[in-house]
This record gives C-alpha cells, sequence and structure tokens, in this order.
C-alpha cells in the first residue's frame, strides 16, 4: 500500500467514524428536547422515561465522539503536516470558535446529564438546547474549514508563501456556507431515520407506547429534514458546478464537454476510455441541474489535465448512493409526514419499512462526504496545493492506520453491546411501571 | 501579542493540569489499588469527575488550536517527530475516556471491572506520555535533518530524562487527585486514606523531579539562574510544608479541607509556572539551535484574529463554567 493511501485511508477511516458522533451530538439533543417538552406539557410519564433514555444515548456517544474528535485534532498534524503548516494561521479561526463552541457544548452536557434534581426544569430545558445549538454551530465551524480547502480565501498564495492573511475572510469562504446547511440537515435526517427506525423495530418486538411516541417525533424531524435535503442539494451541485467543474464532471462521470448534457443515472465509468457502459442518460437535464438551462455547455473532465482529475469512478459511485438514499428518503418521509398529518396509526409495512431504513441516512451522509473529498482530489488546498504534497514524511503510516482501524473497530463493538444492554434497562423499567399500574 | 497569546495557551495548559490532571490522577490512584478498590470508593471518584470531566478535558484541544493556529510549525513539528508518544497520548485519551463513560453507563453490567482496569491503566499511560512529550518538546533531541528512523524519531523521545518527566507528570498528577479526593470525601477513613496516598505521591514526586534535573545537563544551572523559577521552587516547597503539617496537626474541618486543596492546586501551579519560566522563551530545542515562539509566531492578522476568538470564546465559556462548577462543586467546595 502506498504511503498516500494509507495516509488518506486512515484520515477517511477517523472522519467517517467521527462524523457518526458528531451528527449524533448535533441531532439528538433536539429530539430529546422535543420528548422533553412534551413531558413538561403533558407530564405523561413515558415522555420523562424516553427523554431519559435518550440522554443516556446522547451521553454515551457524546464521550466517544469528543475523545475521538481530540484524537481529530491532531491527527491533522500526524498526516497533514504540510497542510497545516499553511492551512494553521489561515483557517485556524473556526477551529478556535469550534474549540469555544464545543466547550459550551460540554459544559451544558454536565448541566443536563447530572442537573435533573439540582436545577429548575426551564433551565435543565434550556441547557439541553444549548448542548444541541453548540453542536450545531461547532460543526458550521469545522465545515468551514473544510469549505475553504474546497474554495480557498483570505490569502494571496505567492507561489507557496501566503500573505496578505485575512482569516475572517477565509472562514468565511464560498463553499462554506451551502456545505454546512447540507451537512446539518444531513445530520438530522440521519439521526431521526436511525432513531425512528430502531423504536419501530423495538415498537414490533415488544408493543410498549414509549417507543411508537418515539418514533413520532424522530420521523417528525427526520422527514422534515429529507424533504429540504433536495432543495439544498440542488443548490450545492449548482456551485460546485461553478466552482470546481472537475469535481462535478467526476460527480456525473462526464467527461466531454457538451450542450444539451444527459444527467447519467448508474453507468460504469471507465477514466483510461473516457467512456461509460450501462448507464441511462436523461437528455439535457445534467445542463439544468447545473446551470438551470437545458442547453447550456457542462464542462467535461476532459478540459482539464489528467493530473488533475479526481478519482472518477469512487466519486461517481458516491454521488449516486448519495442521491439515491435521498431520494429513497425523501418518498417514505414524505409518507410518513403524509400519514401523522392525517392522524393515522403506521401501518405495520410502513413500521418495517421505517426498520430497513436505520442506515440509510448514514450511508448518504458518508457517500456525501466521500464525494466531497476525494471528488477535490488530487488537491488538498483546491488548485493550490496536492493532496501528496502535504503528506507527513514519518515512516510507517500503514501501522497507525492498522492500529486506529483496530481501535475504531473495537470502539464500535463495544458501542453496540452498551447501547443494546440500555435497550434491555428501559424494558425491564417498562415492564416494572406496566406491573405498578395494570 | 505573542506574548498575550502565551499567556492564553499558559493558562489553558495549567487549567488542564489543575482539572483535567486531577481526573488522570484519579485514574492512576485507582491503578495503584489494583482492582481492590471500595464501593465508597469508586462512587466518590465517579460523583467528583462524571458532571465535569468532559469540560476539563476541553481545555487541551484550546491549546492545540492556539499552537496551531498561532504557532504552526511547533505543531506540525511535535507531530511528525514525536508522533509516537503523542499516538500514546492519543490512544490513552481515547481509550480512558470511553472506559470512564462506559463504566458509568453500563452500571449494570459486570463488566465494570473491565472498564475500570482500562480507565486506570489508560490514565497512567496516557500521563506518562503527556509528560515524555513535554520532556522531549524541550529536551534538545529533535532533528528535522535526521533521515534514519532512530535519531529523527525515536531518540528524541526515548531517553532517561523524558521517561523521568513522564514518571514526574504522573506522582503530580495522582499528588493533586488524592488531594482533591481527599477533600470530597465523607468518610473520615477514606479522607485518611487520601491523604496518606498524596502524601507517597508527594514522595514520588521528589524524587522524579531530582531525576528529572540530574538527567539533563544544564538544566540546573538554567533554573539557578531563572528569579522566577526558583521563587516558584521555593513557594511550592513552602505549600507543601504547610500540607504536611494540616495533615499531621489539624483537624479536617470544612476550612483546612478546602485550603488543603488550594494549596494542593498551588503545588501544581508553581510547577507549571516554573516549567514555563525556565524553558520560556523557547518552544523547541533542536539538537542544533532553538525554535522561539517568537520565531514560531503567525503573521499578525491570524495572531490578531485568534486572540478575538479566544476573548470571546472566553467570555462566554468562563460564566457556564462557573455555573457548572457552582452546581457540582459548590457544597464541597464551602
Amino acid at each position: 500500500m502506498s504511503h498516500l493511501l494509507a495516509a488518506r485511508l486512515q484520515m477517511a477511516l477517523s472522519l467517517g467514524f467521527h462524523i457518526v458522533f458528531a451528527s449524533i451530538g448535533m441531532a439528538m439533543p433536539f429530539l430529546m428536547l422535543t420528548a422533553y417538552r412534551k413531558y413538561l406539557k403533558t407530564q405523561d410519564p413515558e415522555y420523562k422515561q424516553l427523554t431519559r433514555a435518550w440522554t443516556k444515548g446522547v451521553a454515551i456517544f457524546f464521550a466517544v465522539g469528543a475523545v475521538s474528535g481530540t484524537a481529530l485534532s491532531f491527527e491533522l498534524g500526524l498526516l497533514w503536516p504540510g497542510f497545516m503548516k499553511y492551512a494553521g494561521p489561515i483557517v485556524g479561526l473556526p477551529f478556535a470558535l469550534e474549540g469555544a463552541a464545543f466547550f459550551l457544548e460540554a459544559i451544558a452536557i454536565g448541566i443536563f446529564l447530572y442537573g435533573w434534581d439540582k436545577v429548575p426544569p426551564r433551565v435543565h430545558w434550556a441547557s439541553g438546547l444549548v448542548v444541541g445549538l453548540s453542536g450545531v454551530t461547532s460543526a458550521f465551524f469545522v465545515i468551514s474549514a473544510n469549505g475553504w480547502m474546497n474554495s480557498p480565501a483570505g490569502f494571496d498564495w505567492n507561489g507557496g508563501n501566503p500573505t496578505n492573511i485575512d482569516p475572517v475572510a477565509a472562514m468565511l469562504n464560498d463553499a462554506f456556507f451551502l456545505q454546512a446547511v447540507h451537512m446539518t440537515v444531513a445530520a438530522f435526517q440521519a439521526v431521526g431515520f436511525a432513531v425512528a427506525g430502531m423504536h419501530a423495530w423495538l415498537y414490533k418486538k415488544r408493543g410498549y407506547s414509549l417507543h411508537l411516541k418515539a418514533v413520532k417525533i424522530a420521523l417528525l424531524w427526520g422527514a422534515v429534514a429529507s424533504v429540504v435535503q433536495p432543495l439544498i442539494g440542488d443548490l450545492s451541485a449548482k456551485a460546485v458546478a461553478g466552482r470546481q467543474p472537475e469535481k462535478f464532471a467526476a460527480m456525473e462521470a462526464h467527461f466531454e464537454t457538451e450542450t444539451h448534457a444527459g444527467l447519467l443515472i448508474g453507468g460504469i465509468p471507465d477514466e483510461e476510455t473516457g467512456e461509460v457502459s450501462f448507464g441511462l442518460r436523461l437528455p439535457g437535464l445534467l445542463s439544468f441541474l447545473a446551470h438551470g438551462d437545458f442547453s447550456s455547455a457542462v464542462k467535461g473532465l476532459k478540459e482539464f489535465p489528467r493530473e488533475d482529475w479526481p478519482p472518477v469512478l469512487v466519486t461517481h459511485f458516491a454521488f449516486q448512493i448519495m442521491v439515491g438514499f435521498g431520494m429513497l428518503l425523501l418518498l417514505i418521509g414524505s409518507l410518513g409526514l403524509w400519514q401523522m398529518w392525517r392522524g393515522k396509526a403506521f401501518s405495520a409495512g410502513f413500521l418495517k419499512t421505517l426498520v430497513l431504513c436505520i442506515p440509510f441516512g448514514f450511508i448518504a451522509m458518508e457517500a456525501g462526504w466521500v464525494v466531497t473529498e476525494v471528488g477535490r482530489q488530487p488537491w488538498i488546498i483546491y488548485k493550490l496545493l496536492r493532496t501528496a504534497e502535504s503528506v507527513t514524511p514519518r515512516p510507517a503510516v500503514w501501522v497507525t492506520l492498522f492500529g486506529y482501524g483496530l481501535l475504531y473497530l473495537f470502539l464500535c463493538v463495544v458501542l453496540v453491546f452498551v447501547m443494546q444492554r440500555q435497550i434491555k434497562t428501559l424494558h425491564k423499567q417498562l415492564a416494572k411501571s406496566a406491573e405498578g399500574n395494570p | 501579542m505573542v506574548l498575550a497569546l502565551l499567556l492564553f495557551l499558559a493558562l489553558s495548559l495549567l487549567l488542564y493540569a489543575l482539572l483535567g490532571g486531577a481526573d488522570f490522577g484519579a485514574g492512576i490512584l485507582e491503578l495503584g489499588r489494583m482492582g481492590r478498590m471500595g464501593k465508597q470508593e469508586h462512587a466518590l471518584v465517579q460523583r467528583a469527575m462524571a458532571p465535569v470531566w468532559e469540560a476539563n478535558h476541553i481545555w487541551l484541544i484550546v491549546a492545540v488550536v492556539i499552537v496551531f493556529m498561532g504557532f504552526p510549525p511547533v505543531y506540525t513539528t511535535v507531530c511528525t517527530f514525536l508522533f509516537i508518544p503523542l499516538m500514546c497520548v492519543l490512544l490513552g485519551i481515547v481509550a480512558r475516556g470511553c472506559a470512564f463513560v462506559l463504566r458509568y453507563y453500563d452500571a449494570a453490567a459486570d463488566h465494570s471491572g473491565l472498564y475500570s482496569g482500562i480507565f486506570a491503566v489508560s490514565s497512567a499511560f496516557c500521563t506518562f506520555f503527556l509528560g515524555v512529550l513535554a520532556g522531549a518538546m524541550t529536551f534538545g533531541g529533535l532533528d528535522p535533518s535526521a533521515t534514519e528512523f532512530g535519531p529523527a524519531y525515536l531518540s528524541p523521545w526515548l531517553n532517561l530524562h523524558c521517561a523521568f518527566t513522564g514518571v514526574f507528570a504522573c506522582a503530580l498528577f495522582s499528588f493533586l487527585a488524592a488531594l482533591y479526593l481527599s477533600g470530597e470525601a465523607e468518610v473520615k477513613a477514606l479522607q485518611e486514606d487520601f491523604q496518606r496516598r498524596a502524601a507517597y505521591a508527594s514522595i514520588g514526586m521528589v524524587v522524579a523531579g531530582a531525576a528529572v534535573f540530574a538527567t539533563q545537563p544544564g538544566l540546573v544551572t538554567k533554573f539557578i539562574e531563572t528569579p522566577l523559577a526558583l521563587s516558584c521552587f521555593f513557594l511550592a516547597t513552602l505549600l507543601m510544608a504547610q500540607l504536611w503539617y494540616a495533615f499531621r496537626y489539624m483537624k479536617a474541618t470544612r476550612s483546612v479541607r478546602f485550603w488543603t486543596r488550594a494549596a494542593g492546586a498551588g503545588v501544581v501551579a508553581m510547577v507549571m509556572l516554573g516549567w514555563y519560566s525556565v524553558v520560556f522563551p523557547a518552544a523547541l530545542v533542536f539538537r542544533e539551535g532553538v525554535l522561539t515562539y517568537y520565531e514560531a509566531a503567525a503573521p499578525l492578522p491570524v495572531l490578531k484574529a485568534l486572540l478575538i476568538a479566544l476573548i470571546v470564546g472566553i467570555a462566554v465559556i468562563i460564566p457556564a463554567l462557573i455555573y457548572l462548577f457552582k452546581i457540582f462543586k459548590w457544597e464541597v467546595l464551602e
């Protein structure tokens, strides 16, 4: 395995792992607060039990996310010192602010988790809100740094000697806002559907009404996010088409520049020959998606030097996966919203579908990050610094890749195990309270 | 501007040592118990740490952000040439954080012995390598021109001096934890037990501290020539004597318990301040030459932005942090 590939894989592994926790940290507090608010309003003890159960989940995932995030803050330097040398001063600002937001989140979560009987309910509820809001704020800051890699701003490059650094302009780069919104909504989508699916499964298995309440809350968040997401996705695609035409072309496996370009569905691109086999092309639609006009020209990969192409196959596949699952969730989410709006009970078939959907949001999200990151290759800072130039000179990257891989695998096993125990404990409590008032 | 940032850096490292360090120390003390820890003691550590430990450890992230934005060559050099001890620290942080939270939330399980084991071992492991890192940054073994694996990636930290700074860090943090916990304990037997362990840890500090000096030629002269370091040393000794007196001859009333903890924190603060004053202004000491913070500093607009972000951040965080400690620590502090 090449040195560079090992470093990229380790980064992908760490980010791919961390992103799951980050999303849960962002979205889960809002689900929890919805249940909590319902409890404060209705005084229905089931909502309190649900809030408590979700809170435990938040605590566990937050802690694991916090430590894996600490590891990440060093990993940038451990793997990409050549990047950090330039990027540190320029995009350090969002990281510093992210640190502050994360700090606030850690404080608020301490108050929320251990303050049940120590602070008034309103303050307690508000501390939960601070957890959620600062989670979203942190995400915005971190994504601003990633946006800067796609759309570098706030300095003059001067052939590798950045001058005139303006950290604020770097933070507010062109890619930042849409990317951040896209990701935040994705977090709600992924977490909403995963939680709804989990509880749908538990409801089918055990029949406790608490689980049905949970499904409704989680699905509401997930479904609304799924309806909004395609609109943001479309805006993002248009922005990428304008800003990073190579990435856009790779997403679509679009080799030749043409007007009335067709949108490719499926298909296996071959980078060597520049041809796509087995795809379905919807004529004109790609031009429309890229520039809002069926006849506009869409740049193909062949416009660009071969050494500046991103890996086409991976980018294209990841993009298809993201869009595919996104559309599926849009459909199922709308169906769910419609049923809730009509006040109907969910059908057994619909609950089963929800169980199937547990991983879909996360798959779409991870695929989306593959599009962003692989699609930016071979650059680590778009058009300025190549990933290969910034990788650490130290040897044995594959050893640390292996080590990190094992660690994350171990953490996953432990988390699954612990969550399963949490559910068991919850069911014991539910069974007890059912005995108490038959 | 550089000095203002260094003040923030020093402050966040100090708070990391005072708050996060005590958490590490609690784990090391558990390791000293070798699994023979009583239920009461277990509950005490849990109650003392659980609400605040995540906030305590974010001071490290603040310090890292200051270094990588404000002094990027320092960050990249450490990440490259000291990657082995750094990875060990990270491994420790991940393992102990997970073990700690799972021990609490998976309490129904009979695996809490396993979690405790991981928590204790990784606390000691992590603290040791934090000390190694601190020692290696100014030991003078860093050699960016080296091409062989050994001289480039091993010898900067694989030496007696760094090993002793690691041991010293372990002793220091367990000293601090024992003092804090003796103050939070409600049962007399536990209070005395923790006091005894604080005393053992302080012996460890003296021995390891002497070894740190003995294994680094030139450190003693530098130390003697730095008045601030000398006065820190003097004050720390004074505080230790006072602690010893309090344990020996005074009743553990509330105010005594408060002051012993304050004195323990004071000792750690003096150690940190003494350390800063000896190494300043060097950020890294190489085999040949020194990189000072002034040389490593990023351009002025960057430093300005960082300073503003820090001030804004601190203005938001400090009140929230005080509120957190007020809820969970006030009754024990009073």
